[in-house]
This record gives C-alpha cells, structure tokens and sequence, in this order.
C-alpha cells in the first residue's frame, strides 16, 4: 500500500515585507532620535498636569539639584560663544578661542565662572568626574544673575526653564526665582513630569 | 532573468558542444543584514524616549517700585496657605487673629479646602508662603492644585515671622 504523502512546502518563507518594515523603523527611529546630553545630576522632577510641551529651541535651563546646587545651561553654538566672551570680559577670565569653541559645545555646569577655564579643558570623559560645587547664587556673589542677563544679550527670544527636583529645598528656589525676578524676567517655565488630571 | 553569469569558468562540455556559463546564484545570504537591522531597530527603540518633559508656566507680578501704591483687600477675602514641612498645608482665612487648621496635598485634603473656600468667599486671594523647610515639589503641587481647581487670583509670596510664629502656637 502506498504511504499517504504528506504534502510539504518549503519551509523557507519570504521575509522580504517584514524586512523592509524592520528597515522602516530603524529608519524612523534613526532619524527621530535625539542623543540625550549628558548632565552633570540626576534630578527627579515633580509631575503636574500641565500640558504645556517644552519648546525645543532658545532654552535657558536652570537645574537644581537636590543638594542646592544650581547648574546652567543654554542652547545654540553661537549664542553659547557670544556668552562666554561677555561672561569673561565681566569677570576678567580671559578666554581663548578654542576655550570658546569647547564652551560651545558643552553642555549644563555647575561651577563658579573662576573654575569654568579649567573645567573646559578637561576631556568630556574627565569633566563627568569632576564635583561641580555649582553656580553660586547668592546675594554677595550671584554669578547666575550674570549668566542670565549674557544670555538673554546673547538671545534675545530665550525661554527660562527651571528644572528642580523634588526635594530640593525652597529656599535654594527661592533664590533662583528671586534672581530671575531682580532681571525682570517674570514669566518662566518650571519643567515638570507628567500626571493625569483627575478632574 | 536577472542572473549573472560568471565569466565562463569551470563550465564542463556539454552535449550540445556548446560552451555554457556556469549560472551562479544571484541570491544572498541576506540574514546578517536582516540581523543587524533588528538589532538596531531594538537599540533605537528602546533608547527613544517620547515623552517630551512637561513645563508649567508661572508669570510672576513685577517687583513693584519704592514709589507704586499696593493694592489694599479686603482681609476677609485672603486665604493664607502655608507650606510647612512634610508635606503639610496650615491654612487660615483672613489675617487677625487667624483660625489655623492643617491639611494635605491628597484630593480630599487642600483641593476639597480650596472648593469649600472659593464658594464661601466671593472674590478669594490665595496667598501661597512655602516656609523654609518646604520642599521645591510642594510648591509645583500646590501651583498644580491652583490648576486644578481652577482659582483664579493666588500669588506667591515669602512667609513672614508672623506667619511661622502663628504655625508654632498652633501646634499642629
């Protein structure tokens, strides 16, 4: 008796769609990705059910850490250039051109501007060990008061945003409100995570 | 088809006498491509993070000049909420001799006072004093808190000695 044969087809199968879908994610994700800068401090933001979005471009971000240190930073190379020659001419740091260069392509610190020279000349990998003290922001010595009037000569449209973490204190906030207020800047952004409004 | 052919080597006499290619194939092997893809695709997916950050918009009043008048209230339309520590709310309503009582940042806490107090008190001021052992987060959430319940006239002002001397006899 002849065996029933079982009717085989060929085990192997044509991948070429899910191919060319996998290719169409990776190009999207590729393009779509935006290589996260590297920050000196963790900072665990408070939620709130504000949905305003951050805009992308023309940030001054004020981060405060939850030890009080307070840390700068800004966007745009050339703004970032212009910034740290004023900076410089107010605080008598000479800054060479390529100190400027590397400035500009920094990304948020925490130091006092005495510091920052040094700092800048470190290699990426070595400014990630450094313990940055941060900005100082007190009364007597308010360099971050400084930082915001450069920047805001420097680029004009510039939004504020302060990114602080929960458990900072108040007063280390305050401070930092008080002195975007003294510059007459009364409109500012505090960067929050999100959370569902429960009305 | 589209079939390269080889450059006529190795190609064996065949029956015809005539010298034929020897057809290779054109497929390739094209798993390791395929392979890297997805690794990739894996590697940008799980690194892209959609999620834009959120911000909260505050306007704060322009430090008013040495020569500007201050706008008087009436003190039965003040509110005073004081941000204390661990993440306590002492609340009072007008400004002599203050009744203190103390609540928290739950739905059924300072969002059912504020509720409570906005439809008692036509035309009610918040005045928002997080004390010095307040933490920043207090602060988001009570100005969260302002949205949700939607007050219309709140400001943030710095606590007085009065105030914290208030919190200390109120034992709370």
């Amino acid at each position: 008796m002849g065996k029933a044969k079982v009717h085989r087809t060929s085990p192997s199968l044509d991948m070429t769609p899910m191919v060319d879908l996998g290719f169409l994610l990776v190009t999207f994700f590729m393009l779509t990705a935006t290589a996260a800068p590297d920050e000196p401090v963790a900072v665990d933001m408070p939620s709130s059910v504000s949905e305003i979005k951050m805009p992308e471009t023309d940030i001054l971000l004020i981060t405060v850490a939850d030890d009080g240190k307070v840390f700068f930073n800004m966007d745009g190379k050339y703004n970032r250039q212009e910034l740290l020659k004023s900076m410089g001419e107010r605080y008598n740091v000479q800054f060479s051109d390529e100190e400027v260069a590397r400035f500009a392509v920094m990304s948020t610190f925490g130091l006092p501007i005495g510091q920052l020279k040094e700092f800048i000349n470190l290699a990426p990998d070595e400014r990630k060990k450094v313990n940055q003290p941060g900005v100082p922001v007190d009364s007597l010595n308010n360099q971050l008061k400084d930082w915001i009037i450069f920047s805001r000569m420097a680029n004009p449209k510039l939004r504020i945003a302060i990114k602080g973490d929960s458990d900072t204190n108040y007063p280390v906030v305050e401070k930092v409100i008080n002195t975007l207020i003294d510059n007459k800047v009364n409109r500012f952004n505090l960067i929050t995570n999100m959370e569902r409004n429960p009305s | 088809m589209a079939e390269v052919s080889q450059g006529g080597g190795g190609g064996g006499h065949k029956k015809g006498g005539k010298v034929r290619a020897k057809k290779a194939s054109t497929k390739i092997d094209m798993t390791p491509m395929v392979d890297l893809a997805f690794l990739l695709l894996t590697f940008f997916m799980l690194t892209t993070t959609f999620n834009k950050p959120q911000t909260m918009e505050i306007t704060m009043p322009e430090k008013p000049k040495p020569e500007d008048k201050l706008p008087e209230v009436n003190e039965k339309k003040v509110v005073t909420l004081v941000l204390g520590k661990n993440d306590k709310i002492y609340w009072y309503h007008g400004i002599t001799d203050p009744k203190i009582e103390v609540t928290d940042f739950s739905a059924n806490g300072i969002r059912k006072v504020l509720m409570t107090q906005n439809s008692q008190i036509p035309g009610m001021i918040l005045l928002i004093k997080p004390s010095e052992e307040s933490r920043y987060k207090n602060m988001v959430d009570i100005l969260d808190e302002m949205n949700i319940t939607n007050m219309q006239r709140y400001a943030l002002v710095p606590i007085t000695p009065t105030d914290k001397e208030l919190i200390k006899e109120s034992n709370l």
